[in-house]
């Protein structure tokens, strides 16, 4: 686990319903705020948040709620770090996934844009899936704290 | 819902004003609320405008992508006006302004767009 270490850490667990997408933006949003991060720090985590929970909903469960999605988050000084996941169907070709505008789901009207702004607005981005056992997503950003930048 | 819809018919250009948080659990809204105004009204053209969108990800362009393409399809153009800085960089990101002009506000699009009518 990746809570073994000092830092502080949260996790929370949430039934795989669209209406928690709100919800898990700002719980992350009010976790991270003790770095004091800028408004479009705090709006590239909200963004992969709603990215990955939505992953996690649509193509993890086929939009079935009974399904969970886990995220964990911890902060190592600066930098936070945040795991994704669900126990869903993954992704069998995940080189093909993560091509940007390639969705599994073009009748959903995707964008298949989701992969690619994870990796742009975060500093370290890691997938891993195993086909009917679920997928995984990895994130690390360091915050530039608003007080760095004023001194 | 965290999203909402404002709708203005202007001379054949349908003016939408999206205000809260696009997301997966609001496109489903927007996109009904939309393509209904533009299935029913005398829409040609379609005006965005996102000035007091707080939030979207991905889906939200998933949702502009695809009324994009029905106004295309239609033979309208759409075009998109005051993004926030957040917003603007998505829309970047996903190429979008390849195919949709961005205006800094609503009247500069509507007068470029009558311009083109």
């Amino acid at each position: 686990m990746t809570n073994s270490k000092a830092g502080n850490f949260m996790n929370v667990q949430f039934a795989a319903r669209s209406e928690n997408e709100s919800f898990a933006r700002v719980v992350v949003a009010a976790f991270v705020s003790r770095l004091d991060p800028t408004m479009d720090e705090l709006n590239d985590l909200k963004t992969v948040v709603s990215e990955a929970v939505t992953n996690c909903i649509i193509h993890g469960y086929d939009s079935d709620p009974e399904g969970i999605v886990t995220i964990s988050a911890s902060l190592d000084n600066e930098t936070v770090h945040l795991t994704i996941e669900d126990q869903g169907r993954g992704i069998e070709d995940l080189e093909l996934a993560q091509q940007p505008l390639y969705t599994s789901k073009p009748e959903l009207e995707r964008s298949g844009m989701g992969f690619t702004i994870m990796e742009n607005f975060m500093d370290e981005f890691e997938v891993t899936s195993e086909p009917g056992h679920g997928t995984s997503i990895s994130m690390k950003k360091t915050i530039v704290s608003k007080k760095a930048l004023y001194n | 819902m965290n999203s909402h819809v404002e709708m203005e018919h202007h001379r054949g250009v349908l003016i939408v004003r999206l205000s809260g948080e696009l997301d997966h659990h609001a496109a489903d809204f927007v996109r009904m609320d939309l393509d209904e105004a533009i299935m029913r009204g005398q829409v040609s053209h379609l005006v965005l405008s996102l000035k007091h969108l707080q939030f979207m990800d991905s889906s939200g362009l998933g949702v502009i992508l695809g009324r994009y393409k029905l106004i295309h399809s239609k033979g309208g153009k759409m075009v998109v006006c005051d993004a926030t800085a957040p917003v603007k960089r998505l829309l970047e990101m996903s190429g979008l302004f390849k195919i949709m002009p961005l205006y800094d506000d609503e009247s500069t699009a509507l007068s470029d767009l009558e311009v083109a009518l």
